[in-house]
């Protein structure tokens, strides 16, 4: 650190998970993220119970505008979309959420040992790696869809596997850097064997790096998943999906456009409050680590 | 006070420079740019494999799906005869292969399927190729400048109400999936305003460009999305070089401010932004295949769509070969490009 | 009697602090005349760099300028518009790391026009002008040297380059900001010689920051010593080193090792003092050996004591003169024992890096032993394989030839296939403090750890430990709770040493485990180690570039010149009298407080 990055006043202490969200808190632009979140997960995992009609029953006249006992009006084959949006956040929020633990556990691990080994192992790995990034994301996941179908399965194993490079690559470097920190050769001058390194000395001190990308690697799962389900090629009809019910129901935009502003604002909610809290976790981070 | 110190020996700093290394190298930059062709060239291989792999997994599936219920063990060992799938599979990959250097894409086995007379997909992808080339090339001109610019002044007037105009609505727009952009830009400009068209197709043969008006839309839709992402990058990237040691030290010695922000400040960070414009480019070519689809835009990305839900997988082979061949043409010009600006690279290479 | 126009540069009670919170720096006079260079001596947290700062009117940004009057060449400067008017003007800057101040993709010689761009308005001028600088400042003027980029250049060629963009513009003063820091001692020298040139052949003025008083000694005209954010001592150089009047010039200078004798260093009690915890009255007061009641409450004046020579504290008539004669004999009844058995052994070492642009080769030919309670230094500069060799025998190091016996036993080139009694008899402390440590980890774990992975101590025993280890590198017991980041970077050598002792081990491996630190507490650890030597006969094998701190800790020394060892011998008798070229000139270029001191002493009385 140069004397003149020393001339710099009093620096603010270190803060743990707690002090993170206050931290986050502490923004406007947090503030607001965290209440969208809240409300969008909200929306996503419970508000299924709170659906006046079953997502599939047809209950009028298809493209009715919102009138009584249907907020957002009628969907284009007359079933209720209040209901079906209520239902609708829980698979894509579900699928992301298993394809973002499935990047990190596997990315994750890929990192850490590229970044911590000397050999020929981390060129390969990278190399591996590097190949799945000369495609688009999207169209991976549509080759995957081609050749093994559209299930569940196949949507969380491809969007995992587009998210996997970027995880890998970040967690590859935070190690190359902690692993020529004094304490980590201290280990390895102890001869202790590489799993317990990695484990008690490494992988604690490169979670925050993690945790930083975490937030927008999440998001991106989201608007993946919720971008193969529009193009009609992930979750089928009659289940309810917010990507499939922007698609289906744009033929009645001009009846009833809540038919699409409906699913499209509880997505927008969703990924919008999650890219403010992590931009805001981002911030706070910098502030307190330098 | 202070006496000078006697050293011996001769002062390095007065020496000449060393001599060049006696072995010359013919055309350094030649030899370099073929070496970085020649290893995207191996990965578009590798890929071409890897996809054509994904396309033949289940050749029964496919030749099933396309036949529906219609199918007869006869009419599908036909088919399947057509497309040459008993053939082993490597020697299938090797004429397609073949094939695709002499400018034959295949045949659809759709087509096939139903006794089209032009099964030959060359033809049929040739218009919506034009007609993404289009929309994305419209696209690019406006977003390099677009990111370029706002990133820009965003970084440095960093946390200034001019920075916050710019950050938060890319925050909020480059999170967006396309397809909500899409639909709340139809549901504004078509819905409430019957300002322009809520689709945008075009007559078989025609050109896009003849009717504007349904340009719009996808491609307001495309640069909300990629300049929100790119101007962030670029943002930071400012950011981060106006903290350097050489920017204080050029304000230190009293360089007008003027030019620290260019000849100090953005001149550094343009390799930064190379890579970024690069990705956001290359986003552009993923991107494109919602936006199609969002309105109904004859272009190759609704081709590969449609190809997928047909199963028709030569179809899906060739849109998606075209495609990967575009990403790893950005790639190749992004890093060359990022070779010659910075001269540390460049130096290094000669 | 210096004209009031000889003043190029007048601090007058200046003020930097934090908006409404904790001050870093206030009550700063100093004049700086033409043709001086003035010297500002601190630790970290002194303040020096805030104050020199200053004649720029520039600071942090969470920092202001609230209070003081700042003139340069006469005139005060007020006021953003009219501080840019004299940055790069009549102020100019020379940067401490001049790697990272060059702009990477701009041509030197351009470099070096820039400055002028303000005043001299066509391009083929300031082209000249520039070519000329280059040669001022000892480097070639040829066109294909200034068509360079910074990367082409070595460190002291950079730092040139700086010093000549500084002068280009002909300033009235030049602030240095520890410019030889990043530099290695034969290149320091002659970038020190350069400026005594300017000094002496252009008059330049120079405020020269550094935390080196030995550096200071070399250049000085006069001397200002903060600490705490505040002048403490300001005067000749001369004076201020001959005879220190304030308790901590003195403490410095007993604490900063030199290459001319062996001494014991004297330790200054606690540590650098951090902004937050200034007491009321005198900052030292705390860590003062001659402190009355009213220090701690009433804040002492800057007063006039000698020849031009200030000091800021009363009890200044108490300050002892330091009894060089006594630091070395007391070292000098501590020789190590010769006869003590042989506990390492190098044998033909060849050590090599290999990537993927080739092998490079580290280090060659090396052979060495030490002795039971013995110290040995591996002295060289960066790139002279000396750490290479150091994580050799740590089994750090994967690609290497030769034998490395412990106690007769040749180890295995990796750690790990080394047996635990090997592991554990050998340890090794590095060198950046921010890194030694886990922040994961509490003190106690960290500490525990060694002892049950190479003793095999239960849990329990192990924490046992902890409180002796703490003991052993003179920490508080309570400190085995804290984590890193609660600790100072002394107090993380400190950890990191009890580390290795708790593996209870043979030899040490220090790894330049001062360089990050300040003097005083440099000082501390120096003579901690001196301790652990005598009380547990625990060897050291210890890495520096600083060859005050080889007279002061290394029974025996082998320098390195590029992979090879250029010299060997007894510590003593090396230093008096070297044998090879290149030992004599980096004897030579080392600057040393003693030196200055001695030569003052004869030429004055």
């Amino acid at each position: 650190m140069t004397t003149l990055a020393a001339a710099r006043g009093p620096k603010g202490t270190l803060s743990g998970a707690r002090s993170a969200l206050s931290g986050i808190l502490r923004t406007n632009s947090g503030r607001v993220g965290v209440v969208l979140l809240a409300i969008a997960v909200f929306i996503c995992l419970f508000g299924g119970f709170f659906a006046p009609y079953s997502p599939t029953a047809v209950v009028g006249l298809p493209g009715a505008p919102p009138g009584q006992g249907h907020p957002l009006g009628l969907d284009f084959i007359g079933r209720d979309v209040l209901s079906r949006v209520l239902y609708a956040g829980r698979s894509t929020l579900l699928l992301a959420g298993l394809a973002i633990i499935l990047t990190y556990a596997l990315g994750g691990a890929i990192g850490l040992i590229a970044g911590f080994s000397r050999s020929m192992v981390d060129p390969l790995l990278m190399r591996g790696i590097d190949i799945l990034l000369s495609v688009p994301a999207l169209l991976v996941i549509l080759l995957f869809v081609t050749g093994f179908g559209s299930g569940s399965f196949v949507l969380v194993i491809a969007t995992s596997l587009v998210l996997l490079p970027g995880a890998a690559r970040i967690v590859r470097s935070a190690t190359l850097e902690v692993s020529t920190r004094g304490y980590v050769e201290a280990a390895i001058a102890r001869g202790e064997p590489t799993r317990s390194i990695l484990t008690r000395e490494v992988l604690p001190n490169v979670s925050g790096v993690v945790s930083a990308d975490l937030g927008l690697r999440f998001s991106w799962g989201i608007i993946l998943i919720a971008s193969v389900n529009f193009l009609g090629v992930g979750i089928q009809p009659p289940t309810p999906d917010l990507g499939l019910m922007v698609s289906e129901n744009r033929v009645i935009i001009g009846t009833n456009s809540m038919a699409v502003i409906g699913p499209s604002l509880v997505l927008a909610t969703l990924i919008v409050g999650m890219n403010l809290v992590s931009d805001a976790y981002v911030r706070q981070l910098d502030r307190s680590g330098d | 006070m202070g006496t000078p110190v006697a050293i011996s020996g001769a002062d390095p700093g007065t020496a000449p420079a060393p001599a060049r290394s006696a072995r010359p190298r013919s055309h350094p930059v030649l030899m370099f740019v073929l070496r970085r062709l020649g290893a995207a060239l191996v990965t578009l291989l590798i890929v071409s494999v890897l996809i054509f792999i994904f396309t033949s997994v289940i050749p029964g599936n496919a030749v099933t799906i396309i036949l529906g219920k219609s199918g007869t063990p006869q009419t599908i060992a036909a088919l399947e005869a057509r497309l040459g799938l008993n053939r082993p599979l490597f020697e299938q990959y090797f004429s397609w292969l073949f094939g695709i250097l002499h400018g034959n894409l295949g045949n659809s086995a759709v087509a096939l399927a139903q006794s089209q007379p032009n099964p030959s997909i060359a033809g049929t992808i040739k218009d919506p190729l034009m007609n993404s080339l289009i929309l994305g090339g419209i696209t690019a001109i406006l977003l390099i400048p677009l990111t370029l610019v706002l990133g820009a002044l965003a970084g440095i007037k960093a946390d200034k109400p001019l920075d916050h105009a710019v950050s938060i609505p890319s925050l909020i727009f480059a999170g967006l999936p396309e397809f909500v952009t899409g639909a709340l830009l139809v549901y504004i400009f078509f819905t409430s305003f019957h300002l322009l068209p809520p689709v945008s197709l075009v007559a078989p043969g025609a050109s896009p460009l003849s009717t504007p008006k349904i340009l719009i839309l996808p491609v307001l839709t495309l640069l909300i999305v990629a300049v929100g992402s790119g101007v962030r990058q670029i943002r930071l990237g400012m950011i981060d070089v106006l903290q350097t040691d050489f920017v204080q030290f050029a304000r230190l010695n009293g360089i007008s401010e003027r030019r620290v922000l260019v000849r100090y400040g953005m001149r550094n960070a343009l390799a930064n932004s190379i890579q970024t414009i690069a990705q956001n480019l290359q986003y552009l070519v993923g991107g494109i295949i919602v936006v199609e689809s969002v309105f109904a835009y004859p272009g190759i990305g609704v081709y590969l769509v449609n190809a997928v839900l047909a199963r028709d997988t030569n179809k899906v082979l060739a849109a998606a070969i075209i495609l990967a061949a575009f990403y790893t043409l950005i790639n190749i010009v992004a890093d060359l490009l990022v070779v010659f600006m910075v001269p540390k690279l460049r130096t290094e290479l000669v | 009697m210096a004209s009031p126009t000889d003043i190029v540069l007048q601090l007058e009670g200046v003020h930097v602090g934090v908006l409404k919170g904790p001050t870093v720096i206030d009550a700063v006079t100093l004049d700086l005349r033409r043709g001086e260079i003035v010297c500002l001596v601190g630790e970290s947290g002194s303040g020096k760099t805030t104050t020199a700062l200053t004649a720029f009117g520039y600071c942090a940004p969470n920092l202001s300028i609230s209070e003081g009057k700042i003139a340069v060449g006469g005139k005060v400067v007020e006021g953003a518009a009219e501080f840019a008017r004299i940055r790069g003007t009549e102020v100019s800057y020379v940067p401490q790391n001049p790697a990272t101040a060059l702009n990477p993709s701009m041509r030197i010689v351009d470099a070096i026009a820039d400055t002028m761009r303000g005043h001299t308005a066509a391009e083929a001028d300031r082209h000249a002008v520039a070519v000329e600088m280059l040669k001022r400042v000892g480097l070639p003027s040829s066109a294909e040297f200034g068509q360079r980029y910074p990367h082409q250049l070595s460190g002291g060629q950079q730092q040139r380059v700086c010093i000549a963009a500084a002068l280009a513009s002909k300033p009235k003063v030049i602030v240095l900001d520890e410019p030889t820091t990043g530099l290695d001692v034969v290149t320091q020298a002659r970038i020190l010689n350069e400026l005594l040139r300017l000094r002496n052949e252009e008059h330049v003025a120079m405020l020269y920051v550094t935390h080196d008083l030995a550096v200071a000694a070399q250049i000085a005209d006069r001397i200002v010593v903060m600490y705490g954010g505040y002048i403490v001592e300001e005067g000749p150089a001369s004076e201020v080193l001959r005879r220190p009047r304030h308790p901590y010039t003195r403490g410095l200078m007993a604490a900063t090792p030199d290459h001319i004798v062996a001494r014991v260093l004297e330790v200054m009690s606690g540590g650098p003092i951090d902004i937050a915890d200034r007491p009321p009255g005198c900052p030292f007061t705390p860590r003062c050996p001659q402190k009355v009641a009213k220090c701690e409450t009433t804040f002492p004046d800057l007063e006039l004591k000698g020849p031009n020579h200030y000091v800021r504290c009363p009890q200044w008539s108490h300050t002892t003169l330091i009894d060089w004669t006594a630091q070395a004999a007391a070292a000098e009844q501590e020789a190590a024992d010769l006869t003590s058995p042989v506990l390492l052994e190098v044998v033909g070492l060849r050590a090599e890096h290999r990537s993927r642009s080739g092998t490079v080769v580290a280090a060659t030919g090396i052979s060495f032993a030490i002795h039971k309670s013995e110290c040995v230094a591996l002295v060289g500069e960066s790139g002279s394989g000396k750490t290479t060799i150091a994580r050799v025998v740590a089994g750090l190091h994967p690609t290497w030839s030769g034998q490395v016996l412990l106690a007769g036993e040749p180890l295995a080139a990796q750690a790990r296939r080394r047996s635990r009694e090997q592991r554990r008899r050998i340890q090794m402390v590095f060198q950046s403090p921010a890194d030694a440590l886990n922040p994961r980890h509490s003190v106690a774990e960290i500490l525990s750890r060694p002892a049950r992975v190479l003793r095999g101590l239960s849990r329990s025993a192990a924490g046992d430990e902890v409180r002796a280890l703490l003991d052993a590198v003179g920490l508080p017991a309570r400190y085995a709770g804290r984590y890193s980041r609660e600790l100072s970077g002394g107090q993380r050598q400190r950890v990191a040493i009890a580390r290795a002792l708790a593996a209870d081990p043979d030899i040490i491996i220090c790894d330049e485990i001062t360089s990050a630190l300040d003097v005083s507490v440099q000082a501390r650890i120096l003579e901690l180690l001196r301790d652990l030597r005598r009380e547990r006969g625990v060897s050291l094998l210890f890495i520096t570039h600083d060859l005050g701190v080889v007279a002061t800790v290394a029974d025996e020394v082998l320098v390195l010149d590029q992979g090879l060892i250029c010299e060997t011998g007894k510590t003593e008798t090396l230093l008096a009298s070297p044998q090879e070229e290149y030992t004599k000139q980096l004897l030579q270029s080392a600057p040393s407080l003693i030196e200055a001191i001695g030569v003052w002493n004869v030429t004055e009385t």
